[in-house]
């Protein structure tokens, strides 16, 4: 739980990531609240999942820092305390999602019943026994989120949960992950769909490996004058360049 | 290390393969089929099979374990699981041993009937212990599994982790004295054949099929059992938390 934690559950400051040459990610500085739903929006290729990758630890860093619940970025301490599901569902194809959830859980030293819980969680209590190669690309994504939910971690980082999703199932994450908040969890959710923005309590928008706002949607629709969150996004990006 | 997580990753590289019935026969089909042939090509000039056939038995499964494990953990990397197993409570050493395990397991029950069918209908014997074979088998499976796991950092498609197979056993093969005896090969090739670990995985198999267990065996499993530790280092250096 996030109790006792004083300060953002996530703080990045002077961010710096170089890929293949490229500069990807520059100067980049923001920060996640605790107990809250945090967006992270912008289009593809704006940095969104090198940013990920850093807050969770696995990206190589030119410079600045990363500090996640009060620790360096992947450091021993946060390996049972965040949650992380890839763009990509990484799972086992050949396995069925019990299997693989199993196989999580006993790495995270969690019980059989917290692999119920989370196929619960993403409703695929009724494919849970089928091989995952066999499953839809939804389904697919809600293993591997399943997956991120198990050890039950005081932060979780989705890279664009909800692609490829129906909006039934779309408004339900949407609730699990407040749910989820509200018992004092913190969550970065991040998404190249600006609709999703308003279901955020805090938005980080992105674009060009650089931060071009952070505030709540109705601070950003008061800022800009625009209703429509890609209409924010424009204005923002027009301000930027002016 | 954790017992726990190392177990984790053995059981689900078993729960994987058992999920491909085709290879699992493969494994345990292939070398029977190999043996079978040997024996009758042999056919008249027996003693040719009863050099070669212990031998063969034995480095069957470093050839296996080398392709299988390159492949899965080949896949391991590409697919993301690899990254999220990294950011979880999960040893390098836990990864590496797990695998170790699942594909030793698999080279006892492939070592088993391979040998049941050599020194039963093919008629092969050994002057030395057959069970000795059957754990020299299961050391190369390990061997085979654990430079397997190695060389995966090294390819970037499933095409180019199945030409590792040529480009790194085929060599020893040529090299280990099975072909030609080691006096007999040229300097320089001799000098290659010392520094490959096939070498004294033959030679370990060569004096248990010649009931000749003296140091020079003791020192031949010392050396694979080296190898087997250095081959693991190795993979656990190929293993990064953080990548570019």
């Amino acid at each position: 739980m996030a109790a006792g934690l004083s300060g953002p559950a996530v703080r990045v400051d002077r961010l710096a990531v170089v890929r293949g040459g490229k500069v990807v990610l520059s100067e980049l500085s923001c920060e996640v609240a605790p107990g809250t739903v945090t967006g992270l929006l912008g289009p593809s290729g704006s940095g969104k999942s090198t940013l990920i990758r850093s807050i969770v630890g696995v990206q190589q860093v030119a410079g600045g820092r990363v500090e996640v619940l009060g620790h360096p970025a992947g450091s021993r301490a946060l390996r049972a305390r965040v949650g992380y599901m890839t763009q990509a569902p990484s799972v086992y194809g050949d396995l069925t999602a019990r299997e693989n959830l199993r196989f999580f859980a006993r790495v995270l030293g969690r019980r059989g019943d917290a692999v119920d819980r989370a196929l619960a969680a993403v409703s695929l209590d009724d494919h849970a026994d089928r091989v995952v190669d066999r499953l839809s690309g939804g389904q697919r994504a809600r293993v591997s989120l399943a997956t991120a939910l198990l050890g039950e971690p005081d932060l979780l980082v989705l890279d664009e949960p909800t692609v490829g999703l129906d909006p039934v199932l779309r408004r339900d994450l949407w609730e699990l992950f407040h749910v989820l908040a509200g018992e004092g969890r913190t969550l970065l959710v991040s998404s190249h769909v600006m609709d999703e923005a308003d279901r955020c309590d805090a938005l980080l928008l992105l674009r060009e490996g650089r931060l071009l706002a952070a505030a709540t949607p109705a601070e950003l629709r008061a800022r800009t004058g625009a209703e429509q969150l890609d209409e924010v996004f424009l204005r923002l990006v027009d301000a930027a360049a002016a | 290390m954790s017992a726990r997580v190392t177990a984790a990753v053995a059981a689900r590289v078993l729960a994987q393969l058992r999920r491909d019935p085709r290879t699992l026969a493969l494994i345990v089909g292939v070398p029977c089929l190999l043996e079978t042939l040997l024996e009758q090509l042999f056919a008249g000039r027996s003693p040719v099979f009863q050099h070669v056939g212990a031998p063969l038995l034995g480095l069957f499964p470093f050839v296996t374990m080398f392709l299988v494990t390159s492949i899965t953990m080949l896949r391991e990397r590409i697919s993301g699981t690899l990254e999220r197993l990294m950011t979880l409570p999960l040893g390098k050493l836990d990864l590496l041993v797990g695998y170790g395990i699942a594909f030793g397991a698999v080279a006892v029950v492939q070592a088993a009937v391979v040998s049941a069918l050599s020194f039963g209908p093919l008629g092969l014997t050994v002057a030395g212990p057959r069970p000795l074979v059957v754990a020299l088998a299961v050391a190369n499976a390990v061997l085979g599994t654990a430079l397997g796991l190695f060389v995966s950092a090294f390819a970037q498609t499933e095409f180019q982790a199945v030409q590792f197979m040529p480009a790194i056993v085929f060599p020893q093969i040529l090299l280990c004295g099975l072909f030609v005896e080691r006096g007999a090969m040229a300097g320089w090739l001799r000098g290659l054949s010392d520094a490959l670990p096939l070498t004294y995985a033959y030679d370990a198999l060569a004096h248990t099929a010649t009931d000749t267990l003296g140091p020079r065996f003791a020192a031949d499993v010392a050396v694979v059992c080296g190898c087997i530790l250095l081959a693991l280092a190795l993979g656990a250096a190929t293993l990064r938390r953080r990548t570019p």
